[in-house]
């Protein structure tokens, strides 16, 4: 039963994860038609601005609120790149689906090697609040503080995306913009600053992945970002290009089968499993769990 | 289509400046460019700054093949790329099925290298004919990411050495007791350079005659225009199935000559960066045109091996921290590079050819 619960939430961990990563790609998707390959990166650059932050900016710091000020420091950092590569990168691009990809797999090359040149390839320790490190009793199981963490922060940007979406403005402009952008743009109402709000959005979510990810894992990497995004590519795709709800059931049907099936089978069986339920959802239900159709 | 003759041969810069008196030169270049590759390593020409050694030297002939076998890979991809318009991002899957197909036949069940390159070959042939019939019942974005899905799969099985056949994360080394003695060894790279040169020029003999073909105009429609393909009463799905597993087979040949080139197997050429790497190549030589993907390939293989040995060198190490970091990672200047080209040059180094001939067109009307 213990570990029966202990991989439930260990599962629901990856989970949040996956989703966070996958909520910004999947609304960037939705409305702007990008697949957007340097999203990978804005999980680094999050990573690494809540680890330079601990360091070097005053008053952050590894535990209490100099942590939340340094993860703060991170999503921010996160959420402006994002918001710069939108209006410098892509912004001249828009309707050029493919060019527009082939711009964000160059950001992705570049900016992991820049990443990889100022701070080295190998992973650097990450700041730890001391309570994260330390296991909670759910259940009988003895589940790791930073799973929670992961799992409280995943369940809040999820409803604050929700709220935002369903009664402010542009919430409204954005709904609108995924079911039918011309109809939006023809109203008269300027689209492209909702994509640039999206990217911000999406960057500030992958960011706060790379930090929490960064406290789960104990260490940061520049890779650790391309590895999370293919997961979140397969969640996305699975949950429906554009649809929030959609891409949070995928990112829990994605993390508990993986995080079950790693720990009965084989090491390595779960991420093919995941890829198998990938080609099903496919060819069953191309469209996704719940989304527009997934054809470009 | 803009199908450019342009040779990578010294001649063709010559070519475009006299029309007249090389015109007739002109079909020939390719074949000149080849015998040219074919006797180069009988020449002992030192190239300082190009190459380390002389151009004969077992280093540079290896260097040389890498280029080659990049550049066949590349002309390979396009053919899915920028001639049928289908985005993969799985092609390393076929490449790396050829080179651990072949390695784990020779090195684990101790075939002869006939039989196991003739195996991986067809391997790597019917497994982009299966997958391709999955993922092609996908387009656009969504088929980009099954593709992609499918080859992490491949990734991870090789990886995480199931059955132990694959070596993991340290990979894979020939056994080179299975191997005619002419591919072993360090004075032999010159017979592997000659291989890696006839697997390109097939290559691009197959890429050229199936676009030239009826097959080939109707790939180019269906990178245009799906669905007219569909009204016109050809079934799009099909011709797709015949691009992907021709691609896949030309790339699984590759790997097949990369495994003896590099001597075995190693767990990154799995990983979904070869891909990203070829779909750069592509675009910085130019889509879907006839030479731009090659140039484009070895260029590429030449810039990451050369940048690498130029970051370390003493005049990067001397420039200011903020600039030498950067410059000694060779994926931060391809990276920009291809970022710049997607903006500047859309047709690639091959479409570069036509834009500087209407610029010097307007000059010389002044």
């Amino acid at each position: 039963m213990s570990t029966i619960v202990l991989l439930t939430l260990t599962g629901l961990g990856l989970a949040a994860l996956y989703f966070l990563v996958a909520s910004g790609l999947s609304l960037v998707f939705g409305l702007a038609d990008v697949l957007n390959f340097a999203h990978g990166l804005f999980l680094s650059v999050g990573a690494y601005g809540t680890w330079w932050a601990a360091q070097h900016l005053p008053g952050a710091g590894a535990t209490g609120f100099g942590f939340v000020l340094a993860v703060a420091f991170g999503v921010v950092a996160g959420a402006v790149v994002a918001a710069l590569v939108e209006l410098v990168m892509i912004r001249p691009l828009y309707s050029r689906t493919i060019e527009q990809v082939l711009v964000t797999v160059g950001l992705s090359l570049a900016g992991v090697a820049l990443l990889q040149a100022t701070w080295g390839a190998d992973p650097r320790p990450f700041p730890r609040p001391a309570w994260t490190q330390r296991v909670t009793d759910v259940l009988g199981a003895k589940v790791p503080n930073s799973g929670l963490l992961l799992i409280v922060a995943a369940a809040a940007v999820l409803a604050a995306i929700l709220l935002f979406l369903r009664y402010t403005r542009y919430g409204l402009v954005i709904r609108a913009g995924v079911e039918n952008r011309e109809m939006v743009t023809a109203l008269g109402i300027d689209v492209r600053k909702a994509f640039t709000l999206v990217f911000a959005i999406g960057g500030a979510a992958a960011a706060l992945a790379g930090a929490l990810g960064g406290v789960y894992f104990g260490s940061v990497s520049p890779g650790q970002g391309g590895s999370l995004l293919i997961f979140a590519f397969i969640v996305v795709v699975i949950g429906g290009m554009g649809s929030v709800v959609g891409s949070a059931y995928a990112a829990v049907a994605v993390g508990l089968l993986q995080q079950f099936v790693n720990y009965y089978g084989t090491s390595g069986a779960g991420d093919v499993c995941v890829v198998a339920l990938l080609a099903i959802v496919l060819l069953l239900r191309p469209q996704g769990i719940a989304g527009k159709a997934a054809t470009a | 289509m803009t199908d450019l003759d342009v040779a990578p041969a010294p001649a063709a810069t010559a070519a475009p400046a006299r029309p007249h008196r090389w015109a007739a030169l002109r079909p020939w270049t390719p074949l000149l460019a080849l015998a040219l590759a074919a006797v180069l390593p009988y020449s002992t020409l030192q190239l300082p700054g190009v190459f380390d050694g002389p151009v004969n030297s077992p280093g540079t002939l290896h260097l040389l093949a890498v280029c080659l076998i990049f550049g066949a890979l590349a002309a390979g991809y396009d053919l899915l790329f920028g001639r049928t318009g289908l985005l993969s991002f799985g092609h390393a899957l076929y490449f790396a099925a050829g080179v651990y197909g072949t390695d784990i036949l020779v090195t684990r069940a101790g075939l002869p290298l006939w039989q196991a390159a003739l195996l991986a070959l067809t391997g790597g042939a019917t497994l982009a004919a299966l997958l391709g019939a999955v993922a092609l019942r996908t387009a656009g974005i969504a088929f980009a990411m099954v593709t992609l899905a499918f080859a992490q799969v491949g990734a991870i099985l090789v990886a995480r050495d199931f059955g132990g056949l694959t070596g993991g994360e340290e990979g894979l080394p020939l056994d080179v007791a299975g191997v005619p003695a002419v591919f072993v060894g360090v004075t032999n790279t010159v017979n592997l350079y000659w291989l890696a040169l006839a697997y390109l020029a097939l290559v691009v003999f197959v890429v050229h005659r199936v676009s030239a073909s009826p097959t080939g105009r109707v790939l180019a429609g269906i990178r245009d225009d799906e669905r007219r393909i569909g009204v016109l009463g050809l079934d799009p799905y099909r011709f797709k199935l015949v691009a992907f597993t021709l691609s896949g087979a030309l790339a699984a040949g590759g790997g097949v000559i990369y495994c003896l080139l590099v001597g075995g197997a190693s767990p990154h050429i799995t990983s979904s960066e070869l891909t990203l790497s070829l779909l750069v190549m592509v675009v910085l030589g130019g889509p879907a045109t006839r030479w731009g993907p090659v140039i484009g390939g070895m260029l590429y293989m030449y810039l990451d091996h050369r940048l690498t040995a130029f970051g370390s060198s003493s005049t990067v190490d001397a420039l200011p921290s903020v600039l030498s970091g950067p410059l000694s990672q060779p994926l931060f200047v391809l990276g920009t590079v291809f970022i710049l080209a997607v903006y500047f040059f859309p047709g690639g180094l091959a479409g570069l050819t036509t834009r500087l001939a209407t610029l010097r067109r307007a000059l010389s009307r002044r």
